[in-house]
Order: structure tokens, then C-alpha cells, then sequence
């Protein structure tokens, strides 16, 4: 008994090749399908549907008749599996997906023929960490929006110089957070999109880098500054980072060491800083570069319980960007002054005193935060100590 | 290097590149030679059928009405070899806006029904004639209007087409002439709104495109040529690409016995004699 369906008045130039689809999904290849209708030259749209599908159709006593043609399954002959959307099931991230995935959802099948992508970072061991889902869905809700988020009208009186000290020290923080910004990205732009929970928190790290831009920007015009000076030997530093091409070295100097120094001194300002908005702004900006350094800290723990012999590699890396550097003055004496004003608050002897103590302080926290993460890499003692000690006096 | 089989086309849109370049790696991939010349329109391609240029062509069904019409008149042959499983069978429908009063084609006594290009087969050539053979002829029962573009490509771009559909959806016209698949691809392309048009008359099945051998042509490449053509098969990946962009699924083996009705038209509306010679005054190419 052939399947029959009816279109009634529905025309295939609105939507009636839908029910016929549905319809010639119940029948195997070569059966036969009826079709009846009543929308005026509904004969002619089944004709040239049909011809375009490859379908045989005749018709008698005013019904159609489809013969159901193999040619569609010839379309998914070839064709690749991808692995699974939920990273959980087994198999689900590949070791090393195809170029040939190309832009497919993971999980997807792939028709043969699909033009190759070339993405350079497509070996899950270079780029993945396991907790990247559930670090994206935390970063995802501790977003913020700065007109909401900080009180932008707070009030405050500093004086002209330690307001100068705050505007030098935003000059300085934006350089660092472009740097930030664009390793990711850059990274971002050449990561297989089958490693998805990675590609979202890259995504989201670039977000949260341009916000930080945003507020220590709109913070330094607050009082109507404009940016202050820029060092070549701290921009030298940064740029080692963005000429670093390995993801996870990338993300060793920049999110383990640097960010995370940047960490203490975004916990520096909200503690010291002069006036209530950097307080707020510095508060908001070290929760998402902890975050940063999270991801750094995890996915390079995975690296090396795969590859311990990696961690001569990354030895190598600060030994190398501390060569690079060695010609260079490393942080600005702008930017350490200011640091000393801005927690001063006044020009006083005993509160410049303070400042300097303050920074001291800042300075030993950094390499203390340095090196506990270093040996939580599982970096031996000397080694770590070794280390964090040739971090860029530039902090980041 | 034996010499290659020359192939006539049509470049009547910028695909006809690829799809060209396509079949010649194809070809080469399987030790076959096969080059091809781009024409801007059909009756220059046909004519170069006659001098050697070619060795065959990929020719519209009035392009292998006129060349057939010179091969008879020169005691000569041409064979159409192969053609498309999409060339078989089409028709073309008469569409009206669904909220007008016509019912048939009487009731579009005159009005204005809106044609393609005036060497379009599917949309003024058979529907002129379908009309005529309904007692209805041009200028006398209903007032033609023709959406002429780009002549010498045989209505092979389907801009006129589309915009005889266009006017007849700002009321410029009454009616419109179309190929049956271009009446769902313009319904969803948005250009003719769902349910917003009915068909009020459809022509008898006709043939499209073949591929035309010209007199002369090497048996023995023709014959390959063929084989390899039916070799494709839309499993490859690598060849359904290029079936794709040409709009089959599989070749088929040429037949002539679909031309007939455009065989007619050509007579009836004096596009060309019985020799092949273009006799439609108003026809620019």
C-alpha cells in the first residue's frame, strides 16, 4: 500500500514541499509516494520540485506519483563525523581535527568536498583545558557594564600631582591590557573552531580586555587628562608577548606571569589607590584577570601532566624574553613614581613613606604570587625561584 | 599531446568560468584533452560550429534548432549527445496575481502578459505560441510585453524572466511567463510572495539544453567525451560541485524528441527559415 498524502490548496511556492519531504522520508529509495492537490497549476511546481530533486513523477487520474530517487544519499557518502558537541562524551574533542571540519558546529557531519579551513593551533594538546566550559559560563556571569558598575560620579578632590600619578599609571595599564587584548585575539583568529569552550573564553578574555581599556581610559579623562608616556622599554617587553607564536608559552608569560603580577597590582589599587572609581574600576578588573589566570594555570597544568618535557620549554621562554629584555630599563621610572604618589595620596614625608613601603610590599607579593604558581606548575624549588625572579621588571 | 576536443559555451554568466575550468581538470584528471571557447552569445557559437572552430558545443534548445536547421540545409548532421536529467521535460506557467479575476487564458484578452528575453525558448518563443495555438495571438488579443535582457543568451540568465515577475507584482502587468522551477525559485528568492500568485496555464513539456556535435566532429572524442560526461557521478565529491553550479544531478543521454514544440514556435513566430538564418527583425545579440 503506497503512502499517500494530500496538499490540499498549499502550493509549492509556499511551502508544500515540506509535507512532500516529510512524506517521502517514510518510503525507502525507489518506493512510491501519491500526492494529491489542489492549488491551481500545483502539478507544474511538483514537476519542476521533482526534476530539481532528482525524483521520478508521473501522473494518474489527477495524483502524483513519486518514485523516491537515491540521489541525496549520495550527497552523504563520504561525509566526516566530528566529534560531539558536549566535550563530556567519550570522543567528543578530536586530537587533531581536519582542516576539512571547517567552520562546522562540532559534532556536525561534514560533507566530502567541504573546502579546507586551515587553522594553525588544531592539536587539542596545544590549546585545550578541560574546565574551559565552566570557566567561559563564570566569565559569562561576572560580566559587568562600567555605567552601571562604577560610580562614575563619586566624589573626590586630588591634588594635581597625584592626579597626574593616577593618569600616568591608567597610561601605563592600557598599554599592558592591549597587549592582552591582541595575544588572544590573535591566537583566537587561528584556533580550529572545534575546540569551542576554549574559542568562547578566548572570545570573552578579548571582551574583558576591551572593557578594562574602556574604564582605565575614561578614568584618566575623568579629570581631564589626557594619556601620559609610554616607554620604549615597556612597550619592548610587551611586545615579546605578541611575538610569541606557541599558544601555551603565549599564555605562560602572559597569563601566569603577567597577568597574574597584574592581579597583585590590581589588588594594590583597589587597596591604595587615591580616590573611590579607580578603587572600583581596579577591584572589577582583578576579578576577570584572575579568571585569565585561571585558564592559563589549568590549561598548562594539562600540557604537562601529557608533556612534562615541556616545562624545559617554558624554562627557555623566560629565559629568553629576560635575554631580550636585558638591554631594556623594564618598568618606566614614571610609572614606579606614580605608583608611590598614588599610594601616598599626598606629597608629605611620612606619606610618601607609606607609598614607598606600599610598593616594596607590591613588588614582594608579585614574586611570592610568581613563584607559588610556578611551583604549582611543578616547577622544582631553585628553579621557580629562578624564574620568577627573571620576570620582567616591567611586571606584565 | 593529441589535440584537444574544443568546446563551444556560452558565457552568460560569470560561472560558466568555473564550471568550464571545472570539466577541464576533470577531463584531464582522466587523460582526456578538452579545451573550451566562451561566446558571448548562441548564434555566434552555432555559426562557429560550421567553420571548424569547434568541436561540439553546449547549446540552448533554440541554439540546437538553428544549428540543426544548417546542417540540414547543408546536407550536413549534428547530434545532440548529452544533456542534463534537468533538461528533460520542463514547462512554462502562465502566473497571475492571486487576487486577480482571470481563471484561464481567455479571460486575458486584452490585457498585457509580460514574456522574456524575445530568444528566450521557456519564456517568449513557446508562450507566444501556446497562446497562438489558443486562438490568441500578440498585438491582436492581448498586448506583449517583453522584459528583453541581454540578447544572443537565449533567456539562459533568467532575467527577464524575473523582471516580467517583478512588474507583475507592481500591477505594471497582468500576467507573466516563466519556467516552471524559476516560478518556485522566484517564490523563494521573495520576488514572488507566498500564495500571493496563481498558475493559470502551463505549456506542453519541452527539452532544454544539449550538447551539440558539429558536423565533422571525431567520432572517437565525442564518444569519449560521453563516457566521461556519464562517469560523473554526484557521490564524488570532488565533480558535485561542479554539477551543482550547472544544476543537474546526472547526464543523460541527448534525445531530440523534446524540441518539437520550439520547433514550432521558431516557424510560427519567424525567428529563423528553414536554413538558419535569424529572421527576427527586432532581435539584437
Amino acid at each position: 500500500m503506497p503512502t499517500i498524502i494530500d496538499i490540499e490548496n498549499l502550493g509549492l511556492d509556499a511551502g508544500a514541499h515540506l509535507l512532500i519531504k516529510h512524506g517521502m522520508n517514510k518510503i525507502p529509495v525507489g518506493g512510491e509516494l501519491l500526492v494529491s492537490g489542489s492549488a491551481p497549476g500545483w502539478e507544474a511546481q511538483l514537476s519542476a520540485w521533482c526534476r530539481a530533486q532528482g525524483h521520478t513523477l508521473t501522473f494518474v487520474d489527477g495524483k502524483a506519483h513519486i518514485i523516491r530517487s537515491d540521489i541525496h544519499a549520495g550527497r552523504w557518502r563520504g561525509a566526516t563525523p566530528t566529534g560531539h558537541a558536549d566535550a563530556q562524551q567519550h570522543g567528543a574533542v578530536h586530537e587533531h581535527p581536519l582542516a576539512s571540519y571547517g567552520l562546522a558546529a562540532r559534532g556536525a557531519t561534514v560533507e566530502a568536498g567541504t573546502p579546507e579551513s586551515a587553522f594553525r593551533l588544531n592539536q587539542k594538546h596545544e590549546v585545550w583545558t578541560d574546565n574551559a566550559a565552566e570557566l567561559y559560563a563564570q566569565a559569562v556571569a561576572a560580566q559587568w557594564n562600567p555605567e552601571q558598575a562604577i560610580d562614575w560620579n563619586a566624589a573626590f578632590e586630588l591634588d594635581d600631582e597625584v592626579e597626574d600619578a593616577v593618569a600616568q599609571v591608567m597610561t601605563y595599564m592600557i598599554e599592558n591590557e592591549n597587549a592582552a587584548l591582541v595575544v588572544p585575539a590573535r591566537f583566537l583568529g587561528q584556533l580550529h573552531p572545534h575546540f569551542r569552550e576554549v574559542q568562547a573564553l578566548l572570545a570573552i578574555q578579548v571582551a574583558d580586555e576591551a572593557r578594562h581599556i574602556e574604564v582605565f581610559t575614561r578614568r584618566l579623562r575623568l579629570r581631564g587628562r589626557e594619556p601620559m608616556l609610554s616607554t620604549a622599554g615597556g612597550q619592548a617587553s610587551l611586545k615579546t608577548l605578541l611575538d610569541e607564536a606557541d599558544f601555551s608559552v603565549a599564555g605562560f608569560l602572559l597569563s601566569v606571569l603577567g597577568e597574574g603580577t597584574f592581579v597583585s597590582l590590581l589588588n594594590f589599587l583597589h587597596e591604595h589607590a587615591p580616590d573611590p572609581v579607580t578603587r572600583q574600576i581596579a577591584r572589577l578588573a582583578a576579578r576577570d584577570e584572575a579568571r585569565h589566570v585561571a585558564f592559563g594555570m589549568e590549561h598548562l597544568l594539562r600540557r604537562l601532566n601529557l608533556e612534562p618535557e615541556f616545562r624545559t620549554r617554558l624554562v627557555h621562554a623566560v629565559e629568553a624574553r629576560n635575554d631580550a629584555l636585558s638591554g631594556t630599563s623594564g618598568l618606566n621610572e614614571e610609572v614606579y613614581d606614580a605608583l608611590i604618589l598614588l599610594a601616598a595620596g599626598a606629597f608629605t614625608p611620612s606619606a610618601i613613606a607609606t607609598g614607598y613601603a606600599r610598593v616594596q610590599a607590591l613588588v614582594t607579593d608579585m614574586a611570592e604570587g610568581r613563584l607559588g604558581r610556578l611551583l604549582r606548575l611543578g616547577f622544582e624549588g631553585k628553579v621557580a625561584q629562578r624564574l620568577a625572579a627573571l620576570h620582567t621588571r616591567n611586571f606584565m | 599531446m593529441t589535440p584537444p576536443i574544443v568546446m563551444g559555451a556560452v558565457a552568460y554568466a560569470p560561472k560558466v568560468v568555473t564550471i568550464w575550468e571545472g570539466f577541464k581538470d576533470y577531463f584531464r584528471r582522466h587523460n582526456f584533452e578538452f579545451d573550451f571557447i566562451l561566446y558571448s552569445n548562441y548564434e555566434r557559437q552555432v555559426e562557429a560550429q560550421f567553420n571548424g572552430t569547434i568541436d561540439l558545443a553546449w547549446n540552448s534548445p533554440l541554439a540546437w534548432v538553428r544549428a540543426d536547421r544548417m546542417a540540414r540545409a547543408r546536407k550536413q548532421s549534428v547530434h545532440a549527445v548529452a544533456m542534463r536529467d534537468t533538461d528533460c521535460d520542463l514547462t512554462s506557467v502562465l502566473v497571475v496575481r492571486s487576487d486577480s479575476a482571470f481563471n484561464e487564458i481567455s479571460s486575458l484578452r486584452g490585457k498585457t502578459i509580460g514574456f522574456g528575453a524575445i530568444d528566450s525558448p521557456q519564456a517568449n518563443l513557446i508562450p507566444l505560441d501556446h497562446l497562438r495555438a489558443q486562438g490568441l495571438l500578440a498585438g491582436r488579443d492581448y498586448s506583449a510585453r517583453r522584459f528583453d535582457v541581454l540578447g544572443g543568451k537565449h533567456g539562459d540568465h533568467i532575467g527577464g524572466e524575473r523582471d516580467a515577475a517583478q512588474a507583475l507584482m507592481v500591477g505594471e502587468i497582468d500576467a507573466a511567463w516563466m519556467i516552471d522551477g524559476n516560478h518556485l525559485a522566484f517564490s523563494r528568492e521573495g520576488v514572488l510572495p507566498a500564495g500571493a500568485t496563481r498558475i493559470v496555464a502551463r505549456t506542453g513539456a519541452y527539452d532544454h539544453c544539449n550538447f551539440t556535435t558539429s558536423p565533422g566532429a571525431s567520432e572517437e572524442s565525442v564518444a569519449r567525451f560521453v563516457e566521461l560526461l556519464m562517469g560523473m557521478a554526484w557521490d564524488d565529491p570532488e565533480v558535485r560541485p561542479l554539477l551543482e553550479l550547472e544544476g543537474l544531478k546526472a547526464w543523460r543521454s541527448g534525445r531530440t524528441s523534446g524540441y518539437a514544440l520550439l520547433e514550432r514556435a521558431v516557424e510560427d513566430e519567424k525567428f529563423y527559415d528553414e536554413r538558419g538564418n535569424i529572421l527576427a527583425h527586432d532581435y539584437r545579440y
